[in-house]
């Protein structure tokens, strides 16, 4: 029927195509690593949820591969037999079997139990009793409490145990909520306020991260979820609530008076003072934040300097413009800020 | 038993074959090196352009991966690194994989339907002067510093006017909508070349896969790409004229975009891989030595997939926060959609079931895409449900996701495919071995790269971001995947190499090196300007397999079917493929040149606001196709009913 014959150059073994892979994935497997903030290590009840029907879906992906991968290897491993003859079985039963209906069935069982933990995602089983306001910008999370006179940015502080809801905005472009480790992604949609919940079953801190593309420093808006006892959170929401502490020793006053007097107040708050700036964030606590430029940098007093002075260098593109700070007031402002706890 | 070169030998008398030659050659001057309207010419020129694109795109990636191989690095700035992301997704999608496919299209289904031409041979080369324009324009603006840097999905409001100022975005939505001039034409020319020239006999259950899978597709880009031609003339508007489609402060709304974006996105994929896929349906095949097996399924499956294709596009949005009904409606769809592509995975494993399988170069790269596509494919059902969705996507697992769909379902096809029709697309034969070197280093390089995001991504790491910060357990797998990017550089460097050995000191290529089944190794290696002395009358799916389709070329061959005098080929009836008429072809022309550059004038124009420039560039459109379209002047003997009349 055919008419040249074709023949292989020579025999050599097949590329380990299984071996590569079954590598990989066995890697993937003992994916858990230490300090990430991974789906596979939960701690809140969505992505709880998610890890399990994730474990649930790999098993059958695998499942899939491995027969798929062993009918293949079977015909390239048998591939001289001879008088192998086309109709010895009926191919085309089989190819409706296992491409159509065993898929069927499978897709269907995974797609009720995906119904099942979307509506579980939904909304948690009690009414969240605590409500945080978190607005999207360019690149920095603002977060308030109702009800709270003050704002921080960039770490979200939230009772463990019990479900907060987190009310959604933006101020310019999209971005997405994400705190892997506690619940799936809900994007910020500009001209809307979304809404969804995290509930942390044990204490610690979670980064979350915008998980959809918004600009030059996307890489640079990630944000924790402090999840502390519900006395802790009660007093650490008290201390947002009030003013910025006084400045208490000399090197702070000064540093507060450089504050107020240069350019820093025009963007920026500090409450109970004169500093009430919108444009960037709420100073009030910012001693006692994880980090600089929404995890750009840790916050310590080197990097805090080096932040003032131009910001540009650590994460280009941001609002702050350089500021033409006196050498000599420098230490003194690093000083006042770090005291504002 | 039949003889490939049959055809080639016996049939026409000489004189005929003098004729054919006259009226077919196109003189090898400087002048018509720009007006040709040969297919195959074309075809190979949108081979070899889309393979320039896709090596730029790809240069763009290793730079992203070099970035990436270590947090905090500083080796690209995040400007330019989300220039190059953009341009590595855009490129890669629109400029690489349809052209590419387009290419293998162009080449090949005239000669697996055979026919002497596309059905409008002027358009075809139209087409692919505004391809290459469009490529030129949207690569242009990255050594100017405006490349596009929205991402290849663009999303408002940081695409509008206030967050994206300067050239960046107009660049982009100004070149997609040039390019989709060319993909638009090229559809259209693809669905009336196979509906309406294909050889007598060959009615619509003896077409070849890859036929029916590039029609099928190209029903798809006239469905979904006027959608992103819709999207990209909003967003213009919105950044040049403020008209505020997308403003939501303004009585506009930004998810209009996405739905818009991705009613055209998600069957995009499909456009991608079902060619591609195609390709796999012809290869794979002829190396088990047999039909493949369940070929009205995997018609089935096309069309099904062409269809249930554009109701899937939502599961893009599945974090924007739709209604809950909505996701259950679009999950579904998506998670049915698998079913088509199970069928033809498994009636590929039934054919290398009941075959005898010969393994060379591209019968391993067949190989490859099975390997690869099923992960792409087992991963692609979990991004169909809701809840994973939301938590995974916009990770590195997605970036794994869609490369095993996209570089295994689409890449590794073509790359078969590129070893498969080497002979027939230059007379010579790739070099087997250096073939299977560039295969085991894109395999391993390939799986090196993608496999660890599948990590990364489920420990967290987002998509887009230009750095990263060490200790979250993310660095390891980004080496990897840096070095796999590498290893998976230097295999394509090797097919690249393999092709320049096969064209300067490649063996010959007899005219069917491997026994094909489809009408394309029934000509010679490369073929005639009119592809076949004789357009062979179909009696089956495999007409090379049947001894009749060489019987029909032989000597008493009809001389309706020579059509010697004047450049002819034959209409037919689109479902049973019943002989209609002859009808005659066009000459090699300038014009689809200078219609390219007009239109290229025109998008110039409306990109640095010279309105009146491209004023100017339209009108230079417009008299081009006039002239274009005037009805020749014809005496008597050239409306000869022999060679049919007017031209097509």
């Amino acid at each position: 029927m055919v008419g040249r014959r074709l023949t292989e150059p020579r025999r050599r073994p097949g590329v380990p195509v299984a071996r590569v892979l079954g590598c990989g994935l066995l890697v993937l497997l003992a994916g858990c690593t230490e300090g990430a903030p991974s789906t596979l290590d939960p701690a809140g009840t969505g992505a709880r949820r998610v890890a399990g029907f994730w474990w649930l879906l790999f098993g059958i992906s695998a499942a899939v591969f491995v027969v798929v991968m062993a009918l293949l290897t079977w015909a390239l491993a048998f591939r001289r037999r001879p008088h192998r003859r086309a109709g010895a079985t009926d191919p085309i039963r089989f190819v409706v079997v296992a491409g159509a209906g065993v898929p069927f069935v499978v897709l269907l069982a995974v797609y009720g139990v995906g119904l099942r933990d979307l509506a579980a995602l939904g909304q948690p089983t009690e009414p969240p009793a605590v409500t945080v306001d978190v607005t999207g910008h360019k690149w920095w999370w603002e977060v308030r409490y109702p009800g709270v006179a003050g704002a921080t940015a960039n770490e979200i502080h939230i009772p463990v145990g019990e479900p907060v809801r987190v009310r959604l905005r933006t101020v310019d472009v999209l971005h997405s909520f994400w705190v892997p480790q506690l619940m799936p992604k809900t994007d910020l949609i500009a001209g809307k306020v979304r809404e969804t919940w995290l509930r942390a079953e044990r204490p610690g801190r979670y980064r979350g991260q915008c998980a959809e593309y918004c600009g030059l420093q996307h890489a640079h808006m990630a944000f924790q979820v402090v999840a502390q006892p519900r006395a802790e959170f009660d007093a650490w929401l008290a201390r947002l609530a009030a003013p910025a502490p006084a400045p208490a020793s000399d090197a702070e006053r000064r540093g507060q008076q450089a504050f107020l007097q240069g350019t820093c107040a025009a963007c920026h708050t500090v409450r109970g003072t004169s500093a009430t700036g919108t444009v960037g964030p709420d100073l009030s606590t910012i001693g006692a934040r994880w980090s600089l430029g929404a995890g750009a940098v840790p916050n310590d007093g080197g990097h805090l300097g080096g932040w003032i002075v131009n910001s540009q260098t650590v994460k280009p593109g941001n609002a702050m413009p350089p500021q033409p700070v006196d050498a000599a007031a420098l230490p003194d402002l690093i000083a006042y800020l770090e005291s504002l706890r | 038993m039949a003889s490939s070169t049959a055809a080639c030998d016996t049939g026409p008398g000489p004189e005929a074959m003098a004729s054919l030659s006259r009226h077919w050659a196109e003189a090898p001057t400087l002048r018509n090196w720009f007006a040709t309207v040969d297919h195959k010419r074309i075809g190979r020129r949108y081979l070899v352009t889309a393979g320039v694109f896709f090596g730029l795109a790809g240069a763009s990636a290793v730079a992203l991966r070099t970035q990436l191989a270590g947090p905090e690095a500083g080796i690209l700035s995040a400007w330019e690194y989300n220039q190059l992301f953009t341009m590595h997704g855009t490129a890669m999608i629109f400029l690489f994989s349809t052209p590419m496919l387009f290419g293998f299209g162009n080449f090949l289904v005239p000669l697996m339907i055979g026919a002497r031409d596309m059905a409008f041979p002027r358009l075809n080369a139209f087409g692919y002067w505004v391809f290459l324009f469009a490529g030129l324009f949207m690569w242009a603006s990255v050594p100017a510093g405006a490349a596009p840097d929205g991402g290849w999905f663009a999303y408002v409001p940081l695409t509008d006017e206030r967050n994206s100022p300067g050239l960046h975005l107009d660049v982009y939505t100004l070149g997609l909508l040039f390019l989709g001039v060319s993909t638009t034409a090229g559809a259209i020319n693809f669905i009336v070349t196979a509906l309406k020239l294909r050889a007598p006999g060959m009615s619509l259950n003896r077409v070849p896969i890859f036929v029916w899978a590039v029609v099928a597709t190209s029903f798809m880009v006239l469905f979904a790409l006027p959608v992103l031609n819709l999207d990209n003339v909003l967003l213009f508007l919105d950044r040049r004229f403020d008209t505020r489609f997308f403003d939501p402060g303004r009585g506009g709304n930004v998810l209009l975009w996405q739905h818009l974006f991705w009613i055209f996105g998600h069957p995009d994929v499909y456009i991608i891989v079902m060619p591609a896929l195609g390709i796999v349906s012809a290869v794979l095949p002829v190396f088990c030595r047999r039909g493949i097996v369940g070929y009205p399924l995997i018609v089935f499956s096309i069309v099904a997939i062409a269809i249930i294709s554009f109701g899937v596009w939502v599961h893009h949005m599945f974090a924007t926060g739709l209604p809950q009904l909505s996701y259950g409606f679009f999950s579904a769809a998506s998670t049915i959609i698998t079913i088509p592509s199970g069928l033809q995975i498994f009636a590929w494993l039934a054919t290398m079931l009941t075959g005898r399988i010969v393994v060379r170069v591209p019968f391993l790269f067949v190989v490859g895409f099975l390997v690869t596509f099923v992960v792409g494919g087992v991963t692609g059902v979990m991004f169909a449900l809701t809840a994973f969705d939301q938590q995974i996507t916009d990770t590195y697992f997605v970036v794994a996701h869609f490369h095993y769909v996209l570089f295994g379902g689409a890449v590794f096809p073509i790359l078969a495919g590129l070893y498969y029709w080497l002979p027939k697309l230059t007379g010579r034969m790739a070099g087997e071995r250096l073939g299977r070197w560039a295969f085991g280093l894109v395999f391993v390089g390939m799986n090196l790269t993608f496999l660890p995001m599948h990590v990364s991504g489920l420990l967290g790491m987002p998509r887009r971001v230009y750095t990263y910060p060490g200790g979250l357990g993310w660095d390891p797998w980004n080496l990897l995947a840096t070095v796999g990017a590498y290893v998976l550089a230097v295999g394509l460097l090797l097919v690249v190499a393999g092709v320049i050995h096969a064209l300067r000191r490649g063996e010959p290529a007899p005219d069917d090196p491997w026994g094909g089944d489809s009408l394309e190794w029934a000509t010679s290696s490369p073929p005639k300007p009119y592809n076949f002395p004789v357009i062979p009358r179909v009696h089956s799916l495999h007409p090379v397999w049947d001894p009749r389709t060489a019987e029909s070329t032989g000597v008493g061959a009809d001389g309706d079917r020579i059509l010697a005098e004047g450049r002819g080929t034959l209409l037919t009836s689109e479902l049973d493929g019943r002989y209609e008429r002859a009808v005659r072809m066009p000459q090699e022309t300038l014009k689809p040149l200078v219609a390219a550059l007009g239109l290229l004038i025109v998008f110039l124009g409306l990109l640095l606001a010279g309105y009146w420039v491209a004023a100017a560039g339209a009108a230079l459109v417009v008299v081009t196709l006039g002239a274009w379209l005037w009805p020749p002047r014809q005496t008597p003997e050239e409306a000869d009913p022999a060679v049919g009349g007017g031209a097509v």
